[in-house]
Formats: C-alpha cells, structure tokens, sequence
C-alpha cells in the first residue's frame, strides 16, 4: 500500500482496474495520512470523510463496469482514467455542500451551494475529493501566511514557508497527503509554492480553464490548473479541467485536448530562450546553479538555448499590483455580509455593518490590496496607474511575442530563493511580492507556465524551474518537463518528515 | 428677469428580454421575492456575468429607430459602490464607450393643429443591469433585500439638455415611450418601473450662454409627475436665484404628495464610482452584418408612417401624428382601412369614437388613453375592444348609406360592450336601418310640409333656419331611419327651392 502515496496517476489507474485496491481503501490511505500528518502542516481547512468516502463508494462502482463500456443505467460516458483518484481542491474552489472559505473569515461559514467548473469536471472524471486546501486569503500572497486558517508548514522544513497562494496544494502534495491537487495562479500562485515544495504545477493559458466557481482574485489574471508530482500527472489533469464553459465569457472556445498526446516526443531541436531578464542579481546562488544544471541537462536532450529579451520585465510586478488590486478591490466588494458570510454581530447603521464586517472579516494583506486598489481606480489617479498598467501590460505581452519567435519555450528560475522562514518577508510587502519576479509576467501577458522540481538548494530545499510556453503552448510544455522527468528524478523525491 | 428653462432627461428602459441581462433568471414581473434570483444574481463567490444576446439586438433596434451610430465595439465597466440591494457591489453598466451614440426623436410640442415639431437630439443609450429592491416595510426596523429585479436589462438613453420646457419633455417622454414599444423593446409599463425618467433642470437668465447649474429629479415614473416635478423644480430654482441663493448640484426626488421636490443628496456626498472595464467581459462587438440583420426585422417607425399617410391619405399632420401615436393605433388604423379603403373616415373614427371609448375604459394618469397598450392587450388595461375589420364594416355602412352617421355611433357603442356581435345584425336588431324606398320618404315628407306650414312660409320668406327646422321635423318623423341628404333634396324639391 505504501507504494502507492508515490504512485503517478497512471499507476494509481491502473491499480484500481486491476483491484489491486479499490477506491474506498486509496481513499482511506490518504485520509489516514492527512490525519496523521496535517495538524503538523496545516494543509487543510476542511475535511469531510463522509463526502469523500460516499465519491470513493460511488467510484467503486462505476469501475465495476467494464472499461470502454456504458453503464446500463446512468449513462455515464466512458471510464476516465482519473476515476476513483483522491485529489484536493485549493479552498478558493466553490464545492456543492462543502464549505469553501478562501482562506478568509469573512467566508469561514460559506458552504456553497454550488460547484465550481473545474470541480464539476473533476468529479464527471469520477476524482474523489478529499478535503479543502488551506491558501493564503483571496489568494493574495506568497507563503501562506495571510490565511486565517493559520500558515501552512512546507513539508520539507516546517519551520519555512511552502509557498503562496496554493501553500495548501503544494504541501499537501509534497507530503503526499493526496496525490494531487486543484490550485489557481493570479501571480505565481501554483508555480512558486509547486517550486518551494518540489512539484510540477502548470498555470494553463488565459481562458484555457473555466473560472466559474474559482472564487476571483484578480478577474484578469486568475487562471486555475493542476498541481501534482510530474509533468504526466498534470498532463492528465489539465485534460479533465480544460474546456470551454460559456457560463464564463473568457472561457476560450477551442476544441477539446488530449494535454497527454506530446509527452513522448524527443526534445531535439527544442529551442529554449533564456532571458536575460530572468538570469540577473535578484536570483540565489544556489537556484541558479540548480536552474543552470537543469539546462545543462536540457542541452543534453538535445535542446539548444539562446539568449533572449524580455526589457519590459522589470515593470510587470509594479503593474500587477496596480490591476490585480485594481480588480481585486471591486471582486470583493461583493462580500459586504449582506447575503451569506460573515456580518459584524453588532452595528448602528448600514454604513457601520459595511465597516465592521469588512474590517472583521478581511486580514490585513487583503485589506492592503483593496485600498491600493481603491486608490487607483479613483477619479484623478485611474489615467497615472490604471490606464499605465494596462499598457505596460501590452508592452510585456509584445516582447513574449517578439522572443517566441527565437525559441520554442521560455526557461528560467520560478522563484528567486528557495523556501523562506515564517516571517522573514512578512513585514515587508515590497520584499515578498518580488516573490513572483518571474512568475507575474506570463500572467500579465496570459501566457501558460510551469515549475518543475530542477534540484535543491540551501538547507536541502527545493528548486523549481519555471517553463513559458506560447499561447496554447501546454501540450509543448508537459513534453519538455516529461522529458526531463524522465532523465532525472527530482520529481521523485519526497520529504523526510512524512515518511 | 426673464429665465430659460433647460431640461435634459435619462430614461431607464426595461428590455423585453426573456432573461436577465447576465443572467439566465426570469424577469417576469410580481413574482415572490428573490425566487428569481439566481446564483448569479445574488452575486455568490465565483460566479460571472455572460451577456444576453437578446438585450443587445434591443439596443441595436433602438440604435436604429432613432438614426444613431451603433458602436462596433462597445466596453461594459464596473460602477463601484455599496449597497445592499447591489448584491456584487457594483453595477455592470457602460461608460466611456457605450453601445449607441448619438440620433434623435421628433417631437410635437402643443395640441391641434397648432401644435409644433422639434428634434431633440440623443447623447447616447447604453446597456446596464437593474439593482434590486430595498423593503423598508413590514421589517419592524429592519430592510428587507428582494434581488428579483437584479440583473434586469436596461437600456439608459441620454438627451442632450436640450428641452426647454416641462411641456417640452413631457413630449419627449411620450415620444419615447411610444417608440420604444413600437419597436418592441419595451413594455413601457410605467407603474412596474419599465419606463422611468431622471430629469436635469437648470435655469438661465434668457440669453446667457452657459447653463445653470442643474438638480436631477430622479425616479419621474409618470407624464403628470414629470410635468409637476420640473414645473416645481423651476419655480424653485428662480426663486432661490432671484432671492440671492446659488443653485447646488444635487439629486432630488419629487414628492407626489406635496407636489414639491426634495434634495437626497449633494454633490458634496457624490459617490467616487472608480469605473473601470468589467474583466469578467468580453468588449461587444457588432458587425454591420448583425446590424443589417436587425434592421431587417425592424418595423416601419412612426415618423416614417406618419409622412405616408399625409402623403397617401391626405391626413392632416395632426391625425396623422395621433394614428402613428403608437404602433398598436397605427396597426388598427391601417387593418381598417385596408378593409373599407375610406383612410379619411377611418381616421376620424379611430381619433374620435375610438379613442373616446378606451379613455373610457382606462386612462393614465391625465386621462389620456393607453393607446400604446393596444397591441400588447396587456392584462388591467383596456385596448380597442372591437375589431379593425368591423370597425370598417360599419363604416361601409355609413358609405353605402344602409345607416346614418348618428345610426353608426350607436352601433360602435353596442359593439364596444359585445365585440361579438355582427356589424349587420346590430344594425338590423336596433332597426337603424335607413329608409331608402323613395316613395315612402316622400309620403312622410308630404305630411311634414302639411303639419308645419308655418315653417313652410317662413322658408318661403327667405329664414334658411326654417329649413333646418323641416328637415328635422322629417327626420323625426322617419326616426333617424331616413338618409337626411335624401331628406334634403326631397323637401328642396317639393319647395320649389
């Protein structure tokens, strides 16, 4: 049994076909492992074993029918390879008869009534749910520290962050708590803590994965995707999640993708741009190195890297915390303790039961981040930040087309440092929103990005290596990290503490 | 000091859509409180706007009926601000790029023939959500939020300020509300909030170039209230000026009660709405093909019909602005005529008797008849109970002389209370058949003269009014059955006239 907290989605697939073990008794295992080891980690907000053994019974059952074959009563489509696998959704995702809390008091009784997209898709493939990942409130935040639940502990050293916003997934991952995980990236939310933590975790393309029922952080930018150990497990994730959704008007409508189909491709003559942007004073010693060994291994493939430019990239993260504030600001207007959520328990006036419950319910990042963008949406200083920032964020996205032309993907660090102590950029927002120095601009620019584990550095923590790929670029992607994964076995390695 | 009067107004429009505007929620009015409500409406972590098609092929409609530039992208932005029947904390409406620039409506101004035209020019329309309502009864102290109107689709069109009486925009909200149900995208039902006007009025002394300052009297949800409103607001504001005081800007609400108008609020406490493009949409875009596609479905508009039937009918302009008062008229008017070919006598029907009778039946406030209904046969509103195609028949009654004009007026009016019945067997029952069997006319007409010949020698005399009175004495004696021209000539006759 014990093999299978290591397995890859495939193996864990083919478990269960064979009966080696059924869902009830994977899900027990996880369970049993989330008792044991989350008080110490904090990675989950709200379990449910009831829920999640009645999916695990109900999986159990649609695998008595045979593969490729229709169930004689409901109707079901045929099997995905996913059903009956235990995943975790990142709290932000809205879940039928779950509370889903965003990390956030003012949400700590939210029990949604409703399934988010992504969730939606994930429970048709037959995935069953094991609990509601902890995150940093609203998602605004790089180490987890901002959630009311409490911070997440990185599994790798409990005395250092996982990572921001979905610390949850990460850690939860890492410490193999489930075998994989939803998370959701505004800024670097899945690749920096998958890189902190040790994991493979793929932002998709603007508009790739349906936001409805993914709780907005910054409407824009936001884009859910699939946190797990290797680039094939998130391969076949992102296939159940992706797809056009027309209750969300930014849901692109494309053909559905098999993100599987390129794994196995050879990485001769890939053209991997390296920018030299990304290769500057603000990155460790020891990531470098481990980012530098990473593409030494590359060339090895068969790839060849050369020199790009990205100039306007040392302006994505002041324009990010213009827009992503900007739209954050107005997202959370909405919970003003009105209609579900919390509401101050005592007040005189409308405008006091506003400002009590909002002061109450939001911690003091979120807050932060409405009024800077309260601040530059209003009358006389939208033209001087706003506007800019929209600009700007043309110009990011034009050098990406200008160096995709020279290569075929995008390399570099995902994080500037390994792993971080609780509190070392706590009190400096500046310190800890250059966290995402490599992540933002892809978002700002739409771009679909990666973190793969790529080696440790200091205190034997994790590296990830971020890759960028083009619009719609996925598929190109998974290849890339899976053959990598395949020649190394960083991906593999699991901390010692959760053993 | 002579003062002008400057008026622009923004009306809300209710669309007759099916849905919601980004929403798939019912807009059906007078349901129970927020049962339709989705989760959309009730702005739930997580959930998006999607833009309902149908709203915008009425803002297209309208574009259109009123000469405007149809905006080939058009950007919905977020107006931020709190309250508790705005469930997401701001309104999806458009700003700096709104679907529809610019047009105007004619309007007339005055009645009869007196009246005058004038072409009040549109700033623009655009598409926005409806907030919710605000219980403040029946609560004990507290509110109650019903979000059934949330999400509903509005179109706001924009005058520039340039009516310069509350006569003026009085026309002009009718015009408007006529136009908007004439091309269908409005029920134009003013007591469930489907048609309401803000007005901006200021004063200037007469001459002076630059405006006053202006106070806008929101939520105007009848003609007679719009008319009390600004002819209050102005008096206001002359006095205040003229006593010595400055006009503030401010938002005020009219009372009906006390007829007078009262400020909500200042400029000072004027909200700071931080508009920005709404990112959960997309910008809309509308191509001249969707456009000509629209404007292939639209209806013929009322300027249009009015300038054909003075041209084909020979109406005068004033009948012919009344028939083309709404579509519902237009089409009764025009079913009628097809039927009997007599526009002339149709009209004078349909201007006369038949407006007449549905005033009867229903009125708004200033007894003006909810022609405007006609077409849509609302429920709790009267429209035109009999039918064109009898309407018609009795008028070819009339022309092929089978009954009077007076004989025709009571056949309307029984056919007004029993649709049912048959134009020739209510003619037939009331015995208001002519008589047109010469002989017996003249018999009647022999035993007239015989019985008043004091008349007779009166006429003879050169008193024309005697004559009058020997034709009515005939007609007396025939009981309105006889066809007084055939009257006429017979008395002429038979008096060597």
């Amino acid at each position: 049994m014990s093999d299978l907290i290591n397995s890859s989605l495939r193996e864990l697939s083919a478990a269960l076909a064979a009966k080696k073990v059924s869902d009830v008794e994977l899900a027990t295992l996880f369970l049993d492992r989330v008792e044991k080891f989350n008080p110490a980690l904090n990675a989950f907000i709200t379990l449910d074993h009831e829920k999640t053994l009645a999916q695990a019974r109900a999986a159990d059952e649609r695998l008595k029918v045979p593969k490729g074959t229709q169930s004689a009563g409901a109707g079901d489509p045929a099997i995905s390879p996913l059903c009956g696998i235990p995943l975790a959704h990142k709290d932000i995702f809205c879940t039928k008869g779950w509370r889903t809390t965003c990390g956030s008091k003012i949400l700590a009784n939210f029990v949604s009534p409703y399934d988010a997209n992504v969730v939606e898709k994930l429970a048709a493939a037959g995935m069953v749910t094991l609990g509601k990942l902890n995150m940093d409130e609203f998602a605004m935040g790089s180490s987890n520290e901002t959630s009311y639940f409490g911070p997440v502990k990185n599994p790798w050293d409990v005395s250092c962050v996982p990572g921001g916003s979905s610390g949850g997934s990460a850690a939860a991952i890492a410490a193999r708590l489930t075998p994989a995980a939803t998370g959701t990236d505004t800024g670097g939310s899945i690749r920096q803590p998958a890189a902190l933590c040790g994991l493979t975790g793929l932002k998709p393309t603007y508009g790739v994965v349906s936001r409805y029922g993914m709780i907005a952080f910054a409407s824009s930018l936001d884009q859910g995707g699939p946190m797990a150990k290797s680039a094939e497990d998130c391969a076949l994730l992102l296939s159940a999640m992706a797809g056009f959704d027309a209750r969300d008007s930014t849901s692109l409508e494309r053909p559905p993708e098999d993100y599987s189909r390129d794994l196995d491709q050879p990485l001769t003559g890939l053209r991997i741009g390296l920018p030299q942007e990304f290769f500057g004073a603000g990155m460790d010693a020891d990531v470098r190195a481990a980012v530098e060994t990473a593409l030494a291994e590359y060339r090895k493939l068969g790839a060849t890297t050369v020199e790009v430019r990205l100039p306007n990239s040392g302006l994505s993260v002041p324009a990010y915390y213009v827009i992503a504030p900007a739209e954050a600001s107005s997202n959370l207007s909405r919970f003003d303790g009105v209609r579900y959520g919390h509401r101050a328990p005592e007040y005189a006036d409308l405008a006091e039961m506003y400002s009590r419950t909002r002061a109450q319910g939001f911690g003091a990042e979120v807050k932060r981040r409405i009024l800077i963008g309260a601040y530059v949406l209003s009358h006389g200083y939208y033209d001087a930040y706003y506007l800019q920032a929209q600009k700007i964020r043309r110009l990011i996205a034009a050098d990406f087309v200008a160096a995709f032309k020279e290569c075929d993907v995008i390399m570099g660090p995902t994080s500037p440092s390994v792993a971080f102590a609780f509190g070392a950029k706590s009190a400096d927002p500046v310190q800890m929103y250059l966290s995402d120095i490599y992540t933002i601009s892809t978002n700002l620019a739409g771009l679909p990005g990666m973190s793969l584990p790529c080696g440790f550095g200091n205190n034997d923590m994790p590296v990830g290596l971020q890759i960028i790929g083009n619009w719609f670029g996925e598929a190109k992607m998974l290849n890339v990290a899976h053959q990598y994964q395949k020649a190394t076995d960083w991906h593999t390695r699991m901390p010692g503490g959760v053993k | 000091m002579n003062w002008e009067v400057v008026i622009g107004l923004e009306t809300h429009a209710q669309l007759r859509t099916k849905s919601k505007i980004f929403s798939g929620s019912s807009i059906a009015f007078g349901a129970e409180p927020n049962v339709q409500a989705s989760a959309v409406d009730i702005a739930l972590p997580g959930v998006l706007p999607v833009l309902n098609r149908e709203a915008v092929v009425c803002a297209i409609k309208f574009g259109l009926a009123v000469g405007a530039q149809i905006a080939p992208r058009s950007i919905f932005a977020r107006k931020n601000y709190f309250y508790p029947d705005l469930p997401k904390g701001y309104q999806i409406s458009q700003f700096e790029i709104p679907v529809v620039l610019g047009g105007g409506l004619t309007i007339r101004v005055g009645a009869g023939d007196t009246a005058t035209e004038k072409f009040v020019h549109l700033t623009r329309a655009h598409l926005e959500e409806d907030a919710g309502k605000s219980l403040h009864e029946d609560f004990h102290g507290r509110t109650g939020i019903d979000l059934n109107r949330a999400g509903t689709p509005l179109l706001e069109i924009v005058t520039e300020p340039e009516m310069r009486s509350s006569a003026e925009a009085v026309a002009y909200a009718k015009a408007l509300h006529a136009l908007v149900q004439w091309i269908g995208i409005c029920d134009g039902n003013m007591q469930e909030g489907s048609f309401r006007c803000d007005a901006n009025v200021s004063v200037r002394p007469l001459g002076q170039k630059e405006f006053g300052t202006r106070r806008e009297i929101k939520n105007l949800n009848s003609f007679r209230f719009m008319q009390q409103a600004i002819d209050f607001e102005v008096q206001w504001q002359i006095n205040e000026i003229e006593e010595g005081r400055a006009i503030h800007q401010a938002t005020v609400l009219f009372d009906p009660d006390s007829g007078e108008t009262r400020s909500m609020r200042s400029k000072e406490d004027a909200h700071d709405y931080r508009y920005f493009p709404d990112p959960d949409l997309l910008p809309l875009e509308i191509t001249a093909d969707w456009i000509a596609q629209v404007k292939s479905g639209l209806p013929e508009l009322p300027q249009a019909m009015k300038a054909r039937f003075e041209a084909d009918y020979g109406l005068s302009p004033y009948d012919a602005a009344i028939l083309t008062g709404s579509r519902g008229m237009a089409e009764y008017f025009t079913a009628a005529v097809d039927v009997c070919n007599q526009p002339k006598l149709v009209a004078n029907w349909v201007i006369n008797e038949v407006r007449r009778s549905m005033s009867e039946g229903a009125s708004d406030q200033e007894g003006e008849p909810l022609a405007s209904e006609v077409r849509d046969g609302l429920p709790g509103r009267d429209v035109i109970r009999i039918p064109a195609g009898k309407l018609a028949k009795l008028i070819s009654r009339i022309t092929d002389a089978t009954i009077s004009n007076a004989g025709a007026k009571k056949v309307f009016i029984e056919l007004w209370t029993g649709p049912d019945q048959e134009v020739d067997e209510v003619i037939e029952r009331m015995g208001l058949k002519q008589i047109t069997d010469t002989g017996a006319i003249e018999a009647l007409v022999d035993e007239v003269l015989a019985a008043n010949q004091k008349s007779v020698e009166e006429y003879r005399a050169g008193k024309e009014k005697a004559f009058n009175a020997l034709v009515g004495q005939a007609m007396k004696a025939t009981r309105g059955k006889a066809n007084p021209q055939q009257v006429t000539d017979l008395l002429k006759k038979k008096l060597g006239a």
